[in-house]
C-alpha cells in the first residue's frame, strides 16, 4: 500500500498538485494497480536483456544540414504570455516583489 | 445520398476517379453528417469543402478522412482530447495528415478521444464521452474512440487513430469496423502528440479490409523528421486473397483461455471464426506465448513511464493552458497541470512518476523492459511455426457507460489481448467477426514485423467469409 507522504512525493516529482480527496483516492488506486503489476517480479529474468528498440533496423540519417524553421512569431502565437521575443514566465524564486 | 453513403471509400474514391462521383458532393454529404452528429465523435468539422478539386487521379479520390484530435493539424484545433490544449491551433501539420492530404484525401474533422489516448472507452475525454452508434448508452471503446464511432456510424467515409496498447483495434471492434496498428516505424510520429513514444504507431479506422489498405497505402514510410520511422519494405497492396489455403495460425492459449476473461459471446464468435478460417483452408493449432500474460504488467509500467516524460511539456509556457500566472513559477507549473488534466492522466503520471523514481526504476521498469524483451522472443518463437498469431481483440462487447469508471484495473483488463502486439513492435488487425446480442464482436491476427500486406489478405479473406453487415449502426 502507497503511504501518503509517498504519493505527496510522487507528486512532486511530477509537478502536480494535488487535493486532499486526489491524494488518498490515488493512494488506494495506484496500490491496486501496482499489487497486479508486482506479479511479474516473480519472473526469472535473469540475463534477459531489456528492449531498447523494438523493431531490427537501423535508424536511417540524414545529412547534417541547416535548414529553415518554423517562424519565430509562429511559434509564440500560442504561448499563454509571449514576451520580449520569448515565452514569459512567472519568478522561479520567491514570490514577486 | 444514402446511396452514397453505402458506398466504402475504396468505391467512392474509384468513382471520383471514373468521373461517376463530384468528390465535392461527397465532402459535402459527410460533412453535413457530421456537423449534425449526436454521438459527440467530432471536436472539430470542416466548414465547407476545400476551395480545389482534389486531383481526380490522386490514390485517395478525394474522399474526406476523419483524423484523432491528437494529429497537429496546422490552424485547426488539435487538442488530443485534454483541457490542457483547449483551442491550440499548431502552426504546423503531422506527417501523416500530410501524407493522406497529398494522396487525395482532405480533412472532414477532427475525432474525440481519451485524453492524451489514455482509456479504453473514450470516457476520458476533456470534451465528453462518445456514444457507440451501435447502443448509445455503451462506450465505443478507446482511444480512438471517435474515429471508430465516426465511421461506424456512417459519419465519416473513414479515419485515422492511433494505438498504443490497443486504441484503434479495440474500438475498432467495439464499434464493428476494421482497425490496423502497422509495424512500429512503418508510420511517421511526427506531429503526433505523444502518449508513449516507443509503442504510439498510427493506422487506418475503415469499413472493411480493402479500405484500411488503401489508406495505409498512403500513410507508410521513411520521414526524416521522426528517427524511428523506417523505410517500408514493399508497397501497401490492395489485397486480393480468396481463401487461407496454407495459413498457419497459432491459437495462444494465454490469450484466449480463462485468464483475459473473455466473455461467452466473444468467444463463440472467436471459435465460428476460426471454423471459417479452417474451412477457407487455414490450418489452425495451439501455439504459446508464455508472457503474454505478464504483457499488461509490463505495458502499465513502460507506457505510463514514457507519458509521464512526454507529458512534462505540458507546464503553462509555451501552449495551453496556464493556472495562476502570478505565482512562483513551480506553483503555476503544479496548478496549471492540476487543472489541465483530467483523473486518469493524473493516474499515469504518477504510477509513471514512480516507475522511474529513484529507488523503484530497476523494480518497476528495468524489469519491463526485460519483460518486453521476452515478450518480442515467445512472438518470434511463434512465428517460426505460424503466419499469424489469432485471437478476440478484446475480451467483451461494448459495455454501458459508467460500468467501469470506477475501478481503473478492470478497465486495464479491457486491453489484455492488444497490448502483447505493440510491447513486440509488431502489426496487427482487428476485423468484425458477428453480432454478439446485437454488438460487435471484433477477431485480431498479428503477425510479424512488416507482415502488413499478407496480413490484409488473410483478412480479406476472412472479412469475405464472415459476411458482417455494418449498416445496422449507420442510421
Amino acid at each position: 500500500m502507497l503511504q501518503r507522504d509517498q504519493v505527496l512525493h510522487v507528486a512532486r516529482l511530477a509537478r502536480l498538485e494535488l487535493s486532499e480527496e486526489e491524494v488518498e483516492r490515488m493512494a488506494a488506486e495506484l496500490s491496486k494497480v501496482l499489487d497486479h503489476i508486482e506479479k511479474i517480479r516473480e519472473l526469472d529474468l535473469d540475463g534477459v536483456p531489456p528492449t531498447s528498440h523494438v523493431v531490427d533496423v537501423t535508424a536511417p540519417l540524414r545529412a547534417d544540414q541547416p535548414e529553415p524553421c518554423l517562424p519565430h512569431e509562429l511559434t509564440l502565437a500560442s504561448a499563454p504570455e509571449p514576451l520580449e521575443g520569448g515565452f514569459g514566465v512567472p519568478s522561479p524564486g520567491a514570490s514577486p516583489a | 445520398m444514402t446511396s452514397l453513403l453505402e458506398l466504402t471509400a475504396a468505391q467512392a474514391a474509384a468513382a471520383v476517379r471514373a468521373g461517376e462521383l463530384d468528390p465535392r458532393e461527397l465532402f459535402e454529404a459527410y460533412r453535413a453528417r457530421a456537423a449534425g452528429e449526436e454521438l459527440n465523435a467530432f471536436t472539430w468539422v470542416a466548414d465547407a469543402a476545400p476551395d480545389l478539386p482534389p486531383d481526380p487521379a490522386a490514390p485517395l479520390g478525394g474522399v474526406p478522412v476523419a483524423v484523432k484530435d491528437l494529429f497537429c493539424t496546422e490552424g485547426v484545433p488539435s487538442q488530443a482530447g485534454s483541457r490542457i490544449l483547449a483551442g491550440y491551433r499548431p502552426p504546423f501539420s503531422a506527417t501523416v495528415v500530410e501524407r493522406l492530404h497529398a494522396g487525395g484525401a482532405p480533412l472532414l474533422g477532427k475525432t474525440n478521444q481519451d485524453e492524451f489516448a489514455m482509456g479504453s472507452s473514450n470516457e476520458n475525454s476533456g470534451f465528453g464521452p462518445v456514444l457507440n452508434p451501435w447502443d448509445r448508452t455503451r462506450v465505443p471503446g478507446g482511444s480512438s474512440g471517435g474515429s471508430a464511432a465516426a465511421v461506424a456510424g456512417g459519419l465519416a467515409p473513414w479515419a485515422i487513430g492511433t494505438d498504443t496498447g490497443g486504441s484503434i483495434r479495440q474500438p475498432a471492434a467495439l464499434c464493428g469496423i476494421v482497425g490496423m496498428k502497422p509495424t512500429y516505424g512503418a508510420c511517421s510520429r511526427y506531429g503526433m502528440i505523444a502518449f508513449a513514444s516507443s509503442l504510439d504507431q498510427a493506422g487506418p479506422l475503415t469499413r472493411d479490409v480493402t479500405d484500411a489498405a488503401l489508406l495505409l497505402s498512403q500513410m507508410v514510410g521513411h520521414d526524416r523528421r521522426d528517427s524511428t520511422s523506417v523505410p517500408f519494405p514493399e508497397e501497401i497492396r490492395l489485397p486480393t486473397a480468396e481463401d487461407l489455403a496454407g495459413v498457419r495460425l497459432g491459437v495462444p492459449e494465454e490469450l484466449t483461455g480463462s485468464e483475459g476473461g473473455v466473455e461467452a459471446g466473444v468467444r463463440e464468435s472467436f471459435e465460428a471464426t476460426l471454423r471459417l478460417a479452417e474451412g477457407l483452408g487455414a490450418e489452425i493449432e495451439p501455439c504459446r506465448l508464455p508472457h503474454a500474460p505478464h504483457a499488461l504488467s509490463a505495458y502499465y509500467l513502460i507506457a505510463p513511464a514514457e507519458a509521464s516524460a512526454n507529458l512534462a511539456r505540458f507546464d503553462g509556457v509555451r501552449y495551453g493552458l496556464r493556472v495562476d500566472g502570478d505565482a512562483e513559477l513551480i506553483t503555476m507549473y503544479t496548478r496549471t497541470r492540476a487543472a489541465g488534466f483530467g483523473a486518469e492522466v493524473k493516474r499515469r503520471i504518477m504510477l509513471g512518476t514512480y516507475a522511474l523514481s529513484s529507488g523503484y526504476y530497476e523494480a518497476y521498469y528495468g524489469t519491463a523492459l526485460k519483460v518486453r524483451t521476452k515478450i518480442s522472443a515467445d512472438f518470434k518463437a511463434a512465428f517460426e511455426r505460424f503466419d499469424f498469431v489469432v485471437t478476440p481483440t478484446s475480451p467483451w462487447v461494448a459495455f454501458a457507460l459508467g460500468a467501469k469508471t470506477d475501478d481503473p484495473l478492470a478497465m486495464y483488463l479491457n486491453d489484455f489481448c492488444t497490448v502483447p502486439m505493440p510491447l513486440a513492435g509488431i502489426p496487427a488487425i482487428s476485423i468484425p467477426s458477428g453480432l454478439s446480442d446485437g454488438l460487435p464482436v471484433g477477431f485480431q491476427l498479428a503477425g510479424p514485423a512488416f507482415s502488413e500486406n499478407r496480413l490484409l489478405d488473410a483478412a480479406l479473406a476472412l472479412e469475405r467469409a464472415i459476411g458482417f453487415d455494418g449498416s445496422g449502426a449507420r442510421g
